[in-house]
């Protein structure tokens, strides 16, 4: 049975973090996995950062041909139909906001033949800038769906401070999450916490997931 | 009900940080690694009583703060290192009319168009040659997404309290990172402007904001009264962290995103029996002399790392008139030293010492 996720939300949310993990667990479970980095929007810290990870991860990698270089032009080059029909579980990492979702709307025609096997995320941090306001994240989320010209069949709550989070931080955002879940009509799939973070109180509430997206120094 | 720690990109906290100040007008062009900030602008200036304009070009951009300043509001523009080349001149106007303003560089690699990556090879260009003239501006240098945000606050603060130009010299790095960061309370009050060509209805004589001098003498008076005031301000201004000086053989130097991993390294060397400390200047324009001056009784050499080929070493060494050796290590391209390049270059230089 294929798989295709599609990775949507705000800028700085966490959707690369969360591609790369999922790439990983599916590829550790034996699915021929692929990632492909679909973001025209933002030249730092993406999902290009990690190839050599997805090699040895065994994990098919497809980005943009000047993804990492110095020029930021929003060309993308690669053959979505070959990777959907050449792998098992695919990921397709999506730029931020609905101008990122454009890409996605630009494949329509051939994602739609896959839908019964698609499913669109939504990522929100309810400690990005626009802040707990759940309205505005639902906002956003339509938004998303216009450019994209798919609606989303999930939520996953990736609410963190970076490296400051505490487990009492991605507790007091199960709230936020629900209410944008209850607003939206679209279900919370699961809350994410950093395995560092490990303990009894986040035990069964989260899902443990690594961070790979950081800057190099502390 | 914001949540009070919010997980914010560089640039991102520095516009937030810049309305919350009072900034009323913001004309910009987009050039990565900056373009947040033009969005930021536009998304949140209309909904709080402020103007965003995206300008036909750099030039424009910085000619309307000329124009916006005249008038006594904060005003604010940003760019990266290509677009503060064309912003040069406008400056330069903008420093004579002894007008307040803050201007952001999120610095790129260059020279030329360079890359979009992150680089501090702008360090001349804002302490020493923003354009043409006797002048100079503020420059300020943060470190942290936090200290966007603070900065900018401090940046419009001084600009208005000397009426001069005050630059944020920030890199792609500390505009693109995300940290979490809390926004201090602002005053809304706004101090008086009485010099500002605005409408008075007819309650006092019209305000000239000019950089022509017809006579040669006026000119002279005009340069002599503003290098008063740069006096002042390298006196009271200077500012700089330390970390670890007080016993260091090796007191590693840098600003922004280099110091960073430099403090990272000072952090491993000390584990590896390295005497090592770190000085960071938070101001690079009026540059920390005093500071500098506190480590040369105690510091045996100094490590000054830039991502550039070296260019804040020459005020390094001003500032401790070379009685202790300046060492460098630098990166560019793009590119960023990682704590093991420096920790290297410290071992050797301990080495040295003994």
């Amino acid at each position: 049975m294929k798989k295709i996720y599609i990775i949507t939300g705000h800028y700085g949310c966490g959707k690369t973090n969360l591609s790369v993990n999922l790439a990983v667990r599916y590829s550790e479970q034996g699915l021929k996995t692929a990632v492909a980095d679909m973001d025209i929007v933002n030249p730092y810290f993406r999902t290009a950062d990690f190839s050599s990870l997805f090699r040895e991860k065994n994990i098919s990698f497809y980005s943009t041909l000047y993804a990492n270089t110095n020029l930021d032009i929003p060309a993308l080059n690669f053959d979505i139909e070959a990777i959907i029909m050449n792998h098992e579980c695919i990921i397709l990492d999506i730029g931020g906001d609905d101008a990122g979702a454009v890409v996605v709307g630009r494949y329509f025609d051939t994602l739609k033949r896959y839908m019964s096997s698609t499913e669109m995320i939504y990522v929100i941090n309810r400690y990005r800038e626009t802040g707990d306001d759940a309205e505005e994240a639902v906002r956003l989320m339509r938004e998303i769906e216009q450019s994209a010209r798919i609606s989303h069949t999930g939520i996953v709550n990736n609410s963190n401070l970076g490296r400051l989070t505490a487990p009492e931080d991605i507790i007091s955002s199960v709230g936020f999450a629900e209410k944008v879940s209850e607003l939206s009509g679209i279900p919370v799939l699961y809350h994410t916490a950093d395995r560092n973070l490990k303990c009894r109180q986040l035990d069964g509430l989260a899902e443990y997931i690594d961070i790979y997206v950081k800057t190099s120094f502390a | 009900m914001t949540a009070e720690r919010v997980l914010m990109k560089g640039n991102e906290a520095l516009a937030e940080a810049a309305i919350r100040a009072g900034c009323k007008c913001y004309f910009g062009y987009p050039i990565t690694p900056q373009t947040e900030i033009a969005a930021f602008m536009a998304k949140n200036m209309p909904k709080r009583g402020g103007t965003f304009l995206q300008a036909e070009s750099e030039i424009a951009a910085i000619n309307m703060v000329l124009g916006a300043a005249s008038a006594g509001v904060r005003v604010m523009t940003s760019s990266s290192s290509p677009g503060i080349s064309l912003k040069s001149e406008g400056i330069s106007y903008i420093a004579a009319s002894d007008l307040p303003c803050v201007i952001i560089n999120v610095q790129r690699g260059g020279p030329g168009l360079g890359g979009i990556q992150p680089a501090q090879s702008d360090y001349w260009q804002a302490v020493k040659s923003g354009g043409h003239g006797d002048f100079h501006i503020l420059v300020f240098a943060p470190n942290s997404v936090q200290e966007m945000a603070d900065m900018v606050v401090k940046a419009f603060e001084k600009a208005d309290q000397y009426r001069i130009p005050a630059m944020i010299l920030s890199d792609g790095m500390l505009g693109q990172m995300m940290e979490p960061v809390v926004f201090p309370e602002i005053s809304d009050k706004m101090p008086e402007k009485p010099w500002a060509t605005n409408g008075h209805g007819n309650k006092r004589k019209h305000n000239i904001i000019n950089t022509l001098f017809l006579q040669p003498d006026e000119l002279e008076a005009s340069v002599n009264a503003r290098s008063k005031k740069y006096e002042t301000i390298v006196e009271n201004e200077q500012d700089a962290e330390f970390y670890l000086t007080d016993d260091a053989d090796i007191v590693v130097t840098g600003y922004g995103a280099a110091s960073r991993i430099c403090r990272e390294a000072v952090d491993e060397a000390r584990k590896n029996g390295i005497k090592a400390g770190l000085l960071r200047p938070k101001v690079l324009w009026p540059f920390p002399v005093k500071d500098y001056q506190k480590i040369v009784p105690t510091a045996k050499s100094i490590l000054c790392v830039e991502l550039s080929t070296g260019q804040m070493i020459d005020d390094v060494k001003l500032a401790v008139n070379c009685s202790v050796p300046v060492e460098f290590y630098g990166r560019t391209g793009g590119n960023l030293p990682s704590a093991e390049e420096i920790i290297k270059k410290l071992a050797e230089i301990n080495d040295s010492l003994s």
